[in-house]
């Protein structure tokens, strides 16, 4: 377990690293992601620990976020005053996009790969 | 009652309580979501945020100082970006078969996530640095920040409006796409991950591993597309 960690905070450095020399806009983690990726295509497998650690993170990965969600207390006044017009803002869109970007890719994908058995 | 209020001012100092709280409320609200049958509104973020808020606010406790403890938390979200890739890599094979429809329907998807932000936005009579604040609301936090900076929006800002798309579509996005009639993992992982970031990506990983790769993926992919379009668009439209 340890090593795995130490494998993602490696790759998060790197990562980091690299953006930071050439200015790319992305966020360092995102660009671990791609080279962990790349890695592990060419490996072929991942190592059984190191999957069972990536897993137990991302089953979680929704409480990471609560922290940052708080800092809405810092702007409370200004989404209290607009609140009607936000929220229906972020309902619609969010709504919008998601209904579009599935029926895109649902309707692109041709009927072999449709998965229908999952609940 | 002396020495309860020296516990707590020692307490406060420290990140432990802050830290603690934080994932007790979560993992109360994990069961709360659990027993009330995965109901929409249950949303464990969305009650974990609001518990949070109400009691920082009835202790006066400054955002900042919750912060100081809750810290360590936020900082597991860069590994776990990461580690993102581990399920992905599961998923190469499908990846490299619909890499056409993944690209056409990211670009729509992006697209229609900012245009639609700064059409209802504007239409509601949002105006000025909140509309601007809004547009990259579907990317993961910073690079949505980063992109608020960039186009004279309020980055702290751009961050509520970005947790908020996520809970939303968290909490509506799968019932929603079911109820149209697409059942597909890797359509419903997708547009989750391009409408609703990393908090769709964990809803998607609750629903299936193929649903939250492919909701891990497009978080990514949509991140890097946004972080292009939008300034173009803010200049496109003269804001």
């Amino acid at each position: 377990m340890i090593a795995s960690i130490a494998a993602l905070l490696v790759l998060q450095l790197v990562g980091t690293i690299i953006i930071r020399l050439t200015g790319l806009p992305l966020p360092g983690p995102v660009l671990g992601m791609l080279i962990l990726f790349v890695f592990l295509l060419w490996r072929g497998t991942t190592p059984a620990p190191f999957e069972a650690t990536t897993r137990g993170l991302l089953r979680n990965l929704a409480l990471l976020f609560v922290p940052a969600g708080v800092g809405i207390i810092t702007h409370l006044h200004a989404v209290a005053e607009q609140w009607v017009a936000l929220s229906i803002t972020i309902m619609a869109s969010g709504a919008l996009a998601i209904v579009v970007t599935g029926f895109v890719l649902h309707w692109l994908m041709p009927a072999a790969e449709r998965d229908t058995d999952e609940a | 009652m002396h020495s309860i209020t020296q516990i707590w001012v020692y307490l406060a100092e420290q990140p432990l309580l802050w830290l603690t709280v934080t994932v007790g409320v979560y993992w109360l609200c994990q069961q709360l979501y659990r027993a009330g049958g995965e109901f929409p509104l249950l949303n464990p973020v969305l009650i974990s945020v609001t518990i949070l808020v109400v009691l920082l606010a009835a202790t006066g406790t400054p955002y900042q100082e919750y912060f100081d403890g809750a810290q360590f938390i936020s900082f597991l979200l860069g590994p776990a970006t990461v580690a993102l890739a581990v399920p992905l890599a599961g998923e190469a094979a499908t990846l490299k078969r619909l890499w056409l429809p993944i690209t056409v329907a990211l670009t729509v998807g992006s697209l229609t996530a900012i245009l639609s932000a700064l059409g209802i936005g504007w239409m509601l009579g949002l105006k000025g640095q909140m509309l601007l604040s809004m547009l990259p609301k579907s990317v993961t936090t910073p690079i949505a920040m980063g992109i608020s900076d960039q186009i004279g929006g309020i980055p702290s800002l751009t961050a509520v409006f970005v947790i908020l798309t996520g809970i939303a579509g968290a909490a509506i996005g799968i019932p929603l796409l079911q109820s149209l009639g697409l059942r597909d993992p890797v359509a419903k992982g997708f547009a989750l991950g391009v409408g609703s970031h990393g908090i769709g990506t964990a809803r998607a990983f609750e629903h299936s591993d193929k649903a939250g790769a492919f909701s891990g993926l497009a978080m990514g992919l949509n991140g890097a597309l946004t972080a292009i379009l939008v300034p173009l668009i803010v200049w496109l439209f003269g804001l």
